[in-house]
């Protein structure tokens, strides 16, 4: 006798479900780009948390970033390498960050605030266990400074490509110009 | 400007602590290795040690006959060796702590000293 297991999923499971999967395409797409130092590329999937962190909260976008790191590393086959992990520790310190962040009084701080904060965490994660695990060197202090105008650039662009998605998505005379997230539906 | 209307007032305040914090960590991360003091060694053994504040060239024999160091500008190189490769003195000038040039025939090597001491693949 075959038995079937039948997961129950709710309708915002299945929402989540599809951010993750844009966000995932964001990854591959990025992946294609050459980076000239390992580590720097511009975390494009990132917009995606960031959107769904103003629109549904921290907890969806909590799903939806470690989803795409677990998922992605499936993708180009590095789960459990250490390129999974560098991409975790970032993930988590930005989630840890944009849980602060998110208490910022929204009358002055947008997205490309939370966007900024969420990138310098993510290289200081990554750093850290680099420094931990991989590379127990202080050498590779010579590199922070790299590191950190990457963030601070890709930070920068990443939170005005949110903000501008999101302003421009909510105003109703808009409707054929949308792409992205909610276009999916 | 169309996008500067995205940007929140407070946002602008962020991206700057960002800029002044970049800023700081590249000063901090690349340029605070100024040497101040060359340590010239002969045969393993340290031959002289000299501050780099002083124009200067330096006789140093070795096995192979004598090296010449010179320190200018607050850097320091050999100019001349007479070991057959020639590579510690293709190496150049050395400005950084932790930089060291070796004439390995010769025996004879120097290294920049002063302020933190930087790590390289040779002491790690």
């Amino acid at each position: 006798m075959m038995t079937t297991i039948k997961l129950e999923t709710s309708a915002a499971d299945h929402h989540i479900a599809r951010m993750a999967a844009v966000a995932l395409g964001l990854t591959v797409l990025e992946n294609a780009i050459p980076s000239p130092l390992p580590g720097v590329k511009p975390g494009l999937a990132n917009i995606v948390t960031l959107i769904v962190l103003a629109r549904y909260g921290w907890r969806a976008a909590a799903w939806v970033s470690l989803l795409r790191v677990l998922a992605g590393s499936l993708l180009f086959g590095n789960f459990l390498a250490p390129g999974f992990f560098l991409s975790l520790s970032g993930a988590v310190c930005s989630l840890a960050v944009l849980a602060l962040s998110l208490h910022l009084p929204q009358r002055w701080f947008g997205p490309v605030t939370d966007s900024i904060l969420a990138a310098f965490a993510h290289i200081a994660g990554q750093m850290t266990v680099v420094y931990l695990w991989l590379i127990p060197h202080s050498g590779i202090a010579y590199l922070i400074p790299i590191f950190a105008t990457a963030a601070l650039v890709f930070g920068t662009v990443n939170g005005l490509i949110a903000a501008i998605f999101m302003d421009e998505t909510q105003s109703p005379s808009l409707g054929g110009e949308e792409t992205g997230v909610n276009s999916r539906k | 400007m169309r996008f500067l209307a995205h940007i929140k007032p407070g946002d602008y305040f962020t991206l700057l602590a960002g800029v002044t914090f970049t800023v700081w960590v590249s000063l901090a991360v690349w340029s605070g290795g100024a040497a101040d003091t060359a340590l010239i060694r002969s045969g393993g053994k340290i031959f002289k040690e000299v501050p780099l504040s002083r124009d200067q060239q330096i006789e140093v024999p070795g096995p192979l006959g004598t090296s010449i160091i010179t320190i200018e500008k607050r850097k320091a190189r050999i100019s001349s060796d007479p070991s057959p490769r020639q590579y510690c003195v293709r190496q150049g000038w050395l400005q950084q702590a932790g930089e060291i040039a070796i004439c390995l025939p010769n025996e004879v090597s120097v290294e920049l000293t002063g302020g933190a001491k930087k790590y390289d693949s040779l002491n790690y």
